[in-house]
């Protein structure tokens, strides 16, 4: 059983809870992930790895409520335990050497990118941060990003806070004013990352994408999370997450994606209503 | 006298209809009277040609005396001398390739049921024997075992009994490995495989879950001061999915036997109510021609498909499958669509899968494994409709380790190289055995090799 030492919430749907699992807390690197169960006979999950104390032996993760099993597990108090914990899995993002960068983030995908931003900011490089949010309210981690980066842009999709765009345009207004990236690394819904990187591709600057598909190991045994990567076949768990956005197949992986959209909305939908009968 | 009869005790088993829509195990079984009976069939043979055919050479005829005796706590410790899951081989090995392919009562009629009664034995043991393993005295000798799956624990049982300070790392969230992630429940009942665990905890040994080893944690980081190891034993399996590259393999509902089978296994995806989801089909190719083929169509007609196809490149001479299962699948209703190969997967607008394009194949010369290769017949392709397909063509070790492991040699094909008398890899005290070393093949061999092992480390250390 692996404990929640800290549940903090970031906005109305997004959770940070920082588990205690010392194993995973001293070879966590960012841009890997973990996968958990909320209870016996619960679903394994992947969740990116959003930050990391060696020390204290916890790692953390931030969730928002999708489905069934996050909808479970952010029923879970701050105290209380979580059934399974492993990793750290993948590949860790490849950082070393990059002096001059550009992280894109959108939505709960910004969780994933500021542990990148800040071993960024930590290794001495150069950062420039884009982040999108679909409104004011589901802004998160603003201060931190603010610390850690060296140039900060924050858009929402109906303009209620920061600059009213999608993150491609404040992205190619830079490029287009000559900003000279090592490279464009982004984090955030499929759709999201497809058109950062079509907007990067003439520039003809390395456009690292995070991807996130359906899994059960975590481990390359299932291959439920593969994808076509220059036209080749590629497990996300072991050889990824993380691949040169222009070889990805974004069209097939959204696609993929949605295999058990039905079942989800279902599940989650039996999930809430068992904790209203709970409430009464 | 023994009893001549020509024939096997039959194995009682669940009725075909029903089981087809259950979960439950099919086979229930010898009971007490016809276990009796079988082991009279038994001529005790003094060269015991049974045991040679056993991997780990259990001295069968003594068993099977004790059974005819009505001693089966004394036909249990015979068969524990040598294997350590007798309730799971007796079930899952292939005895018909192994001890009963040369018994002398098959010469004439059918061989003795050796199978049937290891099962029988082992599952008398697990009621009624009173006495909980005692953990041994400590050596002070810590050994590492990576894997549970038969050859870990097989080697964690045999160390631990030797008292040594066994930790078994398993990556999953649940120990047993392939026993518990890919044969499924009608076959193998998990409840045994945790009663083995069981007796292994009894025993002292400790079990890690949820620790990928290379990544979580590297053999070298176990052998260093830090964990402590002083010899590692790798049991890891080959549990990385082959797929055939043909067009239409990512689209939606094209599973690999290993996802299929983990989401039903491990993840009891079947029941109601469950978290994890599977797709529910109405008709399932299941491409191979293997157990775990027959396991993954089985498990496809139990969640409820009208049609489950195995379609098979080869004839039903080659099918690589035990003959039961293939048997037991006919009895379900599987339908074998023989010497045909898939061509193309095909898919609707929705990317889910709705078809399967073969083409018709006939068989030629042998090829170098001695079978007929299978030829293609021009222009004999067709479409199986279909809205789910299950690659089911085979596994190779996950390179996780090799990749993490300075100095651990492995072959082309991925698997770890070790000396078959004693496990011992190219890598100092790091030995190696089961499908990790072999490739995919049988439990029993993977204990056997477990067991090698476990002498080899025991030999080493103990110096």
């Amino acid at each position: 059983m692996y404990k929640i030492v800290k549940k903090q919430e970031l906005n109305p749907t997004v959770t940070l809870m920082s588990i205690e699992a010392p194993m995973v807390a001293r070879k966590a690197l960012a841009g890997q992930f973990i996968i958990l169960r909320v209870d016996e006979d619960g679903e394994r999950i992947p969740l990116t790895i959003a930050g990391y104390d060696r020390k204290g032996g916890t790692v953390d993760i931030i969730f928002q409520v999708v489905g069934a099993t996050t909808e479970k597990l952010n029923h879970k108090k701050q105290g209380e335990c979580i059934q399974d914990f492993v990793g750290p899995l993948g590949v860790a993002s490849h950082l070393e050497g990059l002096k001059k960068v550009c992280v894109v983030g959108g939505g709960v995908g910004n969780a994933i990118a500021y542990p990148i931003v800040k071993a960024l900011h930590e290794q001495g490089s150069d950062v420039t941060a884009i982040l999108g949010f679909r409104n004011k309210d589901l802004v998160i981690l603003e201060d931190e990003f603010r610390a850690a980066s060296n140039n900060f842009i924050i858009c929402t999709d109906d303009g209620s806070y920061g600059e009213k765009a999608l993150v491609t345009e404040p992205l190619k207004r830079l490029l287009e004013s000559g900003e000279q990236f090592d490279e464009v690394i982004t984090i955030g819904p499929i759709v999201m990352m497809k058109f950062v990187t079509k907007t990067v591709q003439p520039f003809g600057i390395p456009c690292i994408v995070s991807m996130s598909p359906i899994m059960v190991d975590g481990t390359g045994m299932c291959g439920g999370c593969r994808l076509t990567v220059d036209g080749k076949t590629k497990f996300a768990c072991v050889d990824g997450p993380d691949f040169d956005g222009y070889k990805v197949d974004f069209d097939e992986a959204i696609d993929r994606g949605s295999m058990y959209k039905a079942f989800e909305a279902q599940a989650r939908e039996a999930a809430c209503n068992l904790y209203k009968m709970e409430v009464k | 006298m023994p009893n001549m009869s020509l024939k096997k005790n039959p194995m009682p088993s669940q009725d075909p209809v029903e089981r087809a829509s259950n979960f439950k195990e099919v086979a229930l079984g010898y009971t007490k009277e016809m276990a009796l009976d079988e082991a009279q069939r038994c001529l005790s043979c003094k060269n015991k040609p049974c045991t040679k055919g056993c991997p780990v050479q259990i001295d069968i005829p003594a068993f099977i005396k004790k059974v005819a005796e009505e001693d089966f706590e004394g036909a249990y410790d015979i068969i524990a001398k040598d294997s350590s899951l007798p309730a799971v081989c007796g079930r899952v090995c292939p005895q018909e390739n192994q001890c009963e392919k040369y018994c002398v009562r098959g010469i004439k009629g059918e061989p003795v049921g050796i199978g049937r009664l290891e099962r029988f034995v082992a599952d008398w043991h697990n009621e009624n024997a009173k006495e909980a393993p005692v953990k041994p005295a400590s050596n002070g000798h810590k050994v590492a075992i990576i894997g549970s799956g038969p050859s870990g624990l097989t080697c964690a049982g045999d160390l631990a009994k030797k008292g040594y300070e066994v930790t078994v790392f398993e990556a999953l969230h649940t120990a047993g490995g392939v026993l518990v992630y890919g044969i499924p429940e009608f076959r193998l009942p998990k409840a045994i495989v945790q009663k083995e665990v069981d007796g292994l905890k009894a025993l002292g040994v400790k079990i890690e879950t949820n620790t990928v080893v290379g990544k979580t944690v590297s053999v070298d980081e176990l052998m260093s001061d830090e964990f402590g190891f002083e010899a590692v034993f790798i049991g890891s399996g080959a549990g990385l999915p082959s797929f055939m590259n043909i067009p239409g393999e990512n689209l939606k509902a094209v599973y690999s036997a290993n996802e299929f089978l983990t989401r039903i296994n491990l993840m009891k995806a079947y029941r109601e109510g469950a978290d994890t989801p599977i797709k529910h089909s109405k008709a399932v190719a299941v491409v191979g021609g293997g157990n775990v083929a027959m396991d993954a169509a089985r498990c496809a007609k139990r969640l409820g498909a009208e049609h489950v196809y195995i379609v098979y490149r080869r004839s039903e001479a080659e099918l690589p499958a035990r003959r039961e299962e293939v048997e037991h699948a006919k009895e379900e209703g599987i339908e074998f669509k023989l010497l045909n190969n898939p061509v193309e997967i095909l898919g609707g607008e929705d990317r889910f899968v709705n078809g399967i394009k073969c083409i018709r194949m006939e068989l030629g010369e042998p090829d170098a494994s001695g079978r007929r290769r299978p030829v293609a017949v021009p222009g004999s392709e067709f479409v199986l409709d279909v809205d789910c397909v299950i690659m089911a063509i085979g596994t190779s070790p996950n390179p996780l380790i090799k990749n993490t492991t300075e100095g651990l040699d492995t072959n082309s094909h991925g698997c770890i190289v070790a000396e078959e008398e004693t496990g011992k890899t190219s890598k100092d005290m790091v030995y190696a055995g089961g499908d990790a070393v072999t490739g995919a093949a049988t439990v029993i061999l993977a204990m056997g090799a477990g067991k090698t092992a476990a002498k080899a480390i025991d030999e080493a250390l103990s110096k």
